[in-house]
């Protein structure tokens, strides 16, 4: 059924700009906090009150535009969009209507080794609305509600795509992706749980070979990468099974339930709301100078692709430096490693092994880790000039994350310095070889896998801090002599 | 002497000269209030203690020997779409009757700073909406001239209460002609500023791009006083010029020589009233007697001026207005069951009818599919209204016509026809869309009621609308006569 079907998909996505101050007033855009505390005159919509735009909200705006290859507007406004709901204190949104502030652009996605370049419609600025707290499930079925106002008048970025989207997997990249680079530019906290970045995602289908447009279903206030992927596979299987009955999708607002894993109809192409958008009164046109556009861009920090690439010149795989540019703090921890330990291919092992691993296990994001890239850098020298051993390492690492102390301290304080002293080594290896006769009987007989076996002893009778190495060729002179 | 009588600047004097205390004036106003409130009608709240507490104050100032600002001691007013922090700021609407602001407008602050005492809000059309102040929710206020008659809108309490003597002066606002309107009407001195001169922050919004914050006083020198108090940017208005503001009183100027004045023939078409006219035309004789160059001149656009404003000012107010839905502040309609159900109740029980008829016009005409028929072409007329004063401001300095077409009329009598009720804005309304300042002053009587004559000036060059006002008004008495309230 399925396969008589190619898909169209298209994203809008809201993010929160990580502007210190909201996008009309002064208030602080901290999550969290005391209900209706970060909050005043403007942002309630009190009577009487004005709005003041934020500069940083169009220059966080302005850098997103640039490095989604978007255009810059010389002129841009901001609209009122009208509806009425409760968490919307002025009952209009202050956004942007016929002129945003950066128009058309593109994105590169890569999936199963296929590049793909996904258009971008437009950006703009707006305002985010308040929570509303239920006594009952929803609003409709609850004796009271509670407005929250705290994140009204936070400043978002709408991104609209082309519907340039052929697949779940193609979204999902592309939503990755995007996400990515605003974290790159450090416009965005991204921090999907707290909501601050949250998917709209516009579906149809039509026959393959068709190049006509399907009816479409617009699903909204996806916030993870999970739900998208599992939401557009509901949805798609939804259309098809009505197309292929001989239906017909009707165009909808739809909404996603997590908890069923199914889509639900919100309200229809009539039921739709007449927004009745018109230029605010209250904010004078923005004109935007090329300068600042031009100071921006000279600002711009390295992008994902970029930084992907340069990781590859390295000689890292393709799947090791995707991983370690998936996200700005933890590209940012490898390079400043790099900077101190020149091996890439092994900081990159241990960088997504132990470190990320240690990291998962405690739940703490890379730019909180206890082990920072100096210190990193400085067991993996350890280890790299023979003081301590690969194993011993693993479980310095750990003992960093758990003491928060260096390397060297800890190599030092445990005595785990590595057994390189010949002298040393001859009297266990003589021990071992005396205890374990049948071994020694095995090697003589070609069995080469009984060094092994050997080494392993040595290295138990040393609690792990002879050097592998050392030890194995000593053994093997040792055997020779026999 | 009446204290009340007195303009802000005499009664500046006084104070600096010892002969009168601030707490005496407060207290001399209470009781011309207490005298005439009862037939005007102009106030919705009194602040008294406040006030006294305030005028003991100055009189502390003044007892160690400290000079006073020009409008320091002076008690006023404001009309009640001014936000004051901790008094009540209705609209004269049902739905705000129980809002307390938490914070002030900038005006508030602005006369706070300059020590001047507020006495009281007063009342008005329920969110600036009228030409009569019979749209308030709470009051009518009379014509002090004629307790029969209306006293214009939407500033009819403020202009009342400047009129009949309860405040110095007050503060009204103006969207098409709200400030100007009624000053005719009550013989008062009122000035409509250039769009962005005076801050609107905490102004509670009719329509936005229209409306602006002007003095309504007992002359031209108290007008210019109170200017160079309240104009100037402000950080907190986006729309607020970020212009320097020059001392107005350096305008107050006793000649006109070789000014020239345009004389828009299209705003004294039909529906004027003769004597109106007759007084009008007087005062463009004196205009010319003094020195004046006077010619005749015209604005084709003129007639688009009223449906282009009543398709922008509804428009905006029908989202400004959208606010108020019992969720957090203003009147809820009680047991209203679901969330729709309140915001249709709280809206239909809290909003009078012709708040309602602007909501639904602007809605209507923001509509999709009427939008580009209706809002986006006032838009452009609106350009090509502002075109006609940027070409009449070639040729001429300021341009004059009667402030409205007829004297005040009485209450019911235009109230049955809203568009019989819009036309009293007909001269005053263009002023606004093209966001240029222009001013009312009184130039005599018809029929016992007062004229007002309407100078139109360049955006920010309220300079010479105050220049002419102050030379006419030195050649003439008009602004002397009281209404006969007092001594009845
Ligand atoms: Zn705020």
């Amino acid at each position: 059924m399925l396969e008589d079907f190619e898909i169209v998909a298209g994203v809008e996505v809201h993010a929160e700009l990580a502007t210190k101050t909201k996008i009309f007033c002064g208030c602080t855009t901290e999550f969290g906090g005391e209900q209706n505390t970060h909050v005043c005159p403007v942002c309630l919509g009190l009577p009487g009150v004005l709005p003041v735009l934020n500069r940083q909200v169009v220059e966080y705006a302005i850098k997103t535009g640039l490095a989604l290859n978007s255009e810059i507007a010389e002129f841009s406004k901001f609209d009122r969009k009208n509806y009425y709901y409760p968490d919307l204190p002025k009952n209009f949104q202050t956004s942007q209507y016929d002129l945003p502030i950066c128009l058309g652009g593109h994105v590169e996605i890569e999936v199963d080794g296929v590049k793909k370049r996904i258009g971008i419609t437009r950006v703009h600025m707006e305002e985010d609305a308040g929570k509303l707290v239920h006594s009952g499930a929803t609003i409709s079925t609850s004796d009271v509600s509670f407005v929250d106002y705290n994140r009204t008048g936070v400043p978002l970025l709408e991104i609209v795509s082309e519907p340039d989207l052929r697949s779940v997997d193609e979204t999902v990249a592309y939503l990755e992706k995007l996400v990515q680079t605003l974290d790159y530019i450090e416009v965005s906290d991204c921090r999907m749980e707290q909501g601050s970045v949250r998917f709209d995602i516009n579906v149809s289908l039509r026959p393959k070979g068709s190049d006509k447009l399907g009816i479409r279903t617009e699903t909204k206030n996806l916030n993870s990468f999970g739900s998208v992927r599992r939401c557009m596979e509901y949805e798609i299987e939804r259309q098809a099974e009505v197309l292929s009955e001989g239906g017909q999708v009707i165009q909808e607002t739809r909404t996603w339930d997590e908890g069923r894993g199914i889509t639900l109809s919100l309200r229809s192409k009539e039921e739709a709301h007449d927004y009745r958008y018109f230029p605010e009164p209250d904010l004078v046109p923005m004109v935007i100078e090329r300068e600042w556009v031009e100071r921006v861009r000279e600002r711009l920090p390295e992008l994902p692709d970029s930084r992907r690439e340069r990781l590859l010149e390295l000689g890292l795989s393709a799947y090791d430096a995707g991983v370690i540019t998936s996200s700005k703090a933890l590209a940012e921890f490898f390079d400043a490693a790099l900077d101190k330990f020149k091996d890439p291919k092994t900081l990159a092992n241990w960088v997504m092994g132990d470190f990320l691993g240690l990291l998962k296990a405690k739940g703490i994001p890379v730019q909180s880790s206890p082990v920072k890239p100096e210190g990193l850098a400085e067991l993996l020298n350890l280890v790299e000039n023979g003081t301590i051993s690969g194993k011993i390492g693993k479980s310095v690492i750990g003992e960093m994350f758990e003491s928060g102390k260096g390397a060297a301290e800890i190599v030092k304080e445990k005595g785990l310095v590595q057994i390189s002293d010949t002298g040393a080594l001859s009297g266990i290896i003589d021990k071992v070889v005396n205890s374990n006769p049948q071994s020694v009987t095995d090697f003589k007989a070609g069995k080469e896998r009984a060094i092994g076996f050997l080494v392993g002893q040595v290295m138990k009778e040393t609690k792990g801090q002879a050097n592998p190495g050392l030890v194995n060729k000593l053994l093997k002179e040792k055997l020779e002599t026999m | 002497m009446d204290l009340t009588q007195l303009t802000a600047h005499e009664l500046s004097d006084l104070l600096a000269s010892r002969e009168a205390g601030a707490v005496e004036l407060v207290k001399a106003f209470f009781a011309r209030i207490d005298q005439v409130e009862e037939d005007v009608k102009a106030f919705n709240i009194f602040t008294r203690d406040r006030a006294l507490e305030q005028a003991s104050k100055v009189d502390d100032k003044l007892a160690r020997g400290e000079e006073l600002g020009p409008l320091e001691g002076i008690p006023m007013a404001f009309k009640d779409n001014m936000c004051t922090k901790g008094v009540p700021t209705t609209c004269s609407s049902k739905i705000l009757k129980s809002f307390v602001p938490p914070y002030s407008a900038t005006v508030v602050e602005q006369l706070a700073q300059a020590g001047s005492i507020m006495l009281g809000k007063l009342n008005m059309d329920e969110f600036a909406m009228g030409s009569s102040t019979e749209n308030s929710a709470f009051a009518k206020t009379c014509n002090p001239w004629d307790l029969e008659r209306v006293p214009g809108g939407s500033s009819g309490g403020a202009v009342a209460s400047v009129s009949a003597d309860e405040v110095a002066f007050a503060l009204g606002s103006d969207t098409g002609g709200s400030i100007r309107q009624p000053a005719a009407f009550c013989g008062v001195v009122g000035l409509k500023p250039t769009y962005g001169y005076v801050s609107r922050f905490g102004l509670i919004a009719f329509a936005s791009s229209l409306d602006q914050i002007g003095p309504l006083t007992k002359d031209v020198t108290d007008c210019a006083l109170v200017m160079n108090a309240i104009a100037g940017h402000d950080p907190k208005d986006s729309t607020s010029a970020p212009v320097d503001k020059p001392d107005f009183t350096k305008s107050l100027i006793n000649d006109v020589k070789g000014l020239r004045i345009g004389i828009p023939r299209e705003y004294f078409g039909a529906g004027i009233d003769p004597e109106v006219d007759k007084v009008i035309r007087q005062a463009i004789t004196k205009l010319e007697e003094l020195g004046a160059v006077v010619e005749e001149c015209s604005m084709p656009h003129t007639e688009y001026a009223m449906p282009t404003y009543y398709l922008i000012a509804p428009a905006e107010c029908s989202s400004n207005l959208a606010r108020y839905d019992g969720v957090s502040y203003g009147y809820r309609a009680p047991e209203s069951g679901d969330i729709v159900s309140m915001f249709k109740k709280s809206r239909a029980e809290g909003f009078g009818p012709e708040v309602k008829r602007r909501i639904m016009l602007g809605t209507y005409a923001l509509s999709s599919g009427y939008y580009d028929a209706y809002y986006l072409k006032a838009l452009k007329v609106r350009t090509l209204i502002k075109q006609d004063f940027d070409q009449a401001f070639e040729k001429f300095d300021i341009l004059l016509s009667p402030t409205a077409p007829t004297p005040a009329f009485k209450f019911g009598e235009k109230s049955a026809n809203p568009l019989a009720m819009y036309l009293s804005d007909i001269c005053t309304v263009p002023v606004n869309l093209a966001g240029i300042p222009a001013i009312s002053i009184p130039c005599g009587f018809a029929g016992g009621l007062p004229v007002g004559l309407h100078l139109m000036g360049k955006a920010f060059d309220e300079g010479t609308l105050l220049r002419v006002s102050y030379t006419f008004e030195q050649n003439t008495e008009f602004h002397k006569v009281k209404p006969s309230l007092g001594v009845k």
